[in-house]
């Protein structure tokens, strides 16, 4: 306790530091010039051409599979009205961005999609929607840079608002996250479900006071991260359950299945007896049944450990966590986060989300219930892993998608070059032309290399003589003499055979 | 007070009430977006990733790559470059951690990437939201967040190559996204304080009357010249000479017949303006840019086809056809419901412009047949159920 303090004094004497310096750069330096201190805001960070790169990839694969699935998009302020964030987000809300107040309204950064989503509904009196929507979201906790948390990152969500014919939707939003991991190759992969009914029938059969089902909930969840000794030791010890309460808590929570567990379930004599569990179990098999049509039960387990973030769900839960990882764990958040909530993902986890039927009828003035289901997917998770696995595999990422560089051989030529990558963006082929006049070969060569463009299109006196172009293999440098008036035809051959 | 300031006092008392919670200790939720911001629906997602995508196939065709930065930058970055617009920043609530502000354009944060990284050559393109505190007209269709799509070149080259591909850039996105007729218009600093100087405008009001002269895009040459002369000082005189030249348009002749003229040949700045503007207009030519609806339903989804059922029980077989189509990339949907009516399956594809319908049926599932039906002309067809996957392959790649 003694070295948490002191690192907050140390924190704290930094960030008075940094205030005092910002005010000293506005009065400007020394010599009266205006300082310009080069920093982006702490937990913030820009995205070189490298990493947009990475994310433009990321995103089409996650986008392509929504719109595969028939999914619409919408997009919301950056800041909402502060109290429509107002008494959401529990213990959270003191990570909340304020604006300052400058004499309009009171406004807040949004802390997370779920929230705006909800007042969407409300405020367009939509009953029905299939909605994905992938923005940045803002929280002022202490990003540990190292893990990959920030105060500002992207949510990604796919939610499925209405009602509906019970669990093909869940199923679906399953199919979902199923695809997507497949697609971005991140190696095996599993999706843990359960239900929060199961969860409470579970919680009451086996003896656990009403009013701890969310605390004893929230210390199943570390089951991910910490042995059953552990986890029975602060139920016991921290929590005040008795031994024989948590050892019957123990027998369930080691179960893993598929349909066949939520069967045999169904059977057991303590657990059939809560109405409760028992619906869930049977909407678990249901599900399981559609999972089967879907083709995904090879990678979903009905996992009777899974406890997430339950204050706002209702029904069926579920997490995604990647068999390999290649980073260091996050920590897993505390209790009362919010479904989808990508702070409160645990060790390799990059996806979670649920049911959640009582949210959107808390912003309705009526109170009218409009039941949900959706997943977030932690994208920031992932682009992470991609940064890293392009660097362990020094995969060459490129930054731009140019195809050709239109390059001339000897001096005075650059009209010509730029008529002929004219003629190429006219046909709507990638080109670039360096800014030169006069260029060297050999510079307008390397900056295919470095660029990791793939062909080059040389003119030159002869050429134009003989009204033919030289278009060259930058890879190989196999070359071949190309009718000027056949060169776009050859290059749109060449390029959409490129990956 | 002012009817606005009433009503904004008004809109912050209501709020903090709201907070308290309404009489019957319900929280009461104010259902609106900040003021000056909204909600972009589907229909205007989808009209808004044609225009993004339109822009950014442009920018990449030049060879551009992209950054981004994040939504707020220390205040101090933004802090004296904005000038009197500074009062329009918006800053977040000090809470105890540094100083911010939301960003107010995309120039300022290019220019600190640039700095950090020192980066002296990039192609960048920028597409992202802006945050400007002032009245917003929402009937001109401006607000207080909104998009900025900015494309820059940064580095030393030779002259007037990259000032003439920006053009050329501008010039192609304008024509694809097909907004009718267009012309750019083109100038230079240089040749204006030339001008200016000339034509006898002290060198203390160049920046006020070049602000002056701005505004005859909206007003006519009175009311400019009045400006000029009543409001900032300039004689009739000095005022006439600069309206000869401000009619002035042409191509690169224009720049040639200035590089003659009397006056303006004796400014250094001009003469320096008027020769690049010659080399600029020879690269417009060389680019080719020297020159100048239907009501579609606008979709929200991209799904090509649904799969139906035309009876009862038979939402498993829906759902492993679904499932074979979207293993094989295809874009489908299927109802959440066990046993729809087959109409309200077909108003759906109507309502959300789904082209096509794959209808199963006891029959067909008997003869191993899909019934594959062209929403819009009720032309049908059977397709074998392993040849279903090829011929939707076939049907959507030809669609626009």
């Amino acid at each position: 306790h003694g070295e948490h303090c002191r690192c907050e004094h140390v924190v704290y004497i930094d960030e008075e530091v940094a205030k005092l310096l910002q005010l000293k750069a506005q009065l400007g330096g020394e010599d009266g010039k205006h300082v310009f201190v080069l920093k982006t805001a702490k937990g913030t960070r820009d995205y070189n051409p490298k990493q947009m790169a990475i994310r433009e990839k990321v995103f089409n694969t996650i986008i392509g599979c929504f719109k595969r699935h028939g999914a619409e998009t919408i997009d919301t302020p950056v800041f909402e009205l502060k109290e429509t964030l107002t008494g959401k987000y529990g213990e959270d809300s003191k990570l909340i961005y304020d604006l300052k107040d400058q004499g309009g309204e009171l406004l807040s950064l949004r802390y997370d999609l779920t929230v705006p989503f909800a007042r969407y509904l409300a405020m367009n009196k939509i009953t029905n929607i299939k909605r994905y929507h992938i923005a940045k979201v803002y929280r002022r906790d202490n990003p540990a840079m190292t893990r990959g948390r920030y105060r500002e990152f992207y949510q990604c969500d796919f939610d499925i608002a209405g009602q509906y014919d019970p669990m093909i939707p869940d199923a679906e939003c399953l199919k979902i996250v199923y695809e997507i991991l497949s697609e971005l190759d991140l190696g095996d992969f599993r999706i843990k479900v359960n239900d929060r009914r199961i969860l409470d029938g579970m919680f009451a059969m086996c003896g656990v006071p009403d009013e701890k089902f969310r605390t004893i909930c929230s210390t199943v969840d570390k089951l991910d991260k910490a042995s059953w000794e552990d986890v029975k030791n602060e139920m016991v010890k921290e929590k005040g359950l008795s031994e024989g309460v948590a050892d019957q808590i123990g027998e369930y929570v080691s179960m893993q299945g598929g349909m066949d567990l939520a069967e045999r379930l169904l059977q057991d004599p303590k657990l059939s007896q809560s109405k409760q569990a028992c619906a869930g179990l049977a909407d678990m098999k249901q599900l399981f049944s559609y999972l089967q049509l879907f083709q995904v039960t090879d990678k979903v387990l009905f996992d009777l450990s899974l406890a997430r973030g339950l204050d706002y769900y209702t029904g069926v839960i579920y997490e995604a966590v990647l068999s390999q990882m290649i980073q260091a764990p996050v920590v897993a958040e505390q209790n009362g986060a919010l479904p989808g909530d990508e702070a409160s993902v645990s060790v390799g986890s990059v996806a979670g989300g649920g049911r959640y039927d009582g949210l959107v009828g808390m912003f309705d003035p009526k109170g009218k219930k409009v039941p949900c289901v959706g997943v977030s997917i932690g994208i920031e998770r992932i682009f992470s892993i991609m940064e890293q696995k392009a660097e362990l595999l020094a995969e060459k990422v490129r930054t731009t998608e140019t195809q050709v560089l239109v390059a001339s051989a000897q001096k005075n030529l650059l009209e010509e070059r730029l008529k002929l990558t004219t003629e190429l963006w006219n046909a709507g082929i990638k080109a670039e032309v360096l800014y030169k006049k006069n260029p060297k070969l050999l510079t307008q060569l390397q900056h295919c290399e470095e660029t990791g463009i793939p062909l080059v299109a040389i003119l030159g006196e002869q050429e134009l003589k003989d009204g033919v172009v030289k278009l060259r293999k930058v890879a190989s440098r196999e070359e071949v003499d190309v009718p000027r008036e056949e060169l776009v035809e050859e290059l749109k051959r060449r390029t959409s055979k490129l990956p």
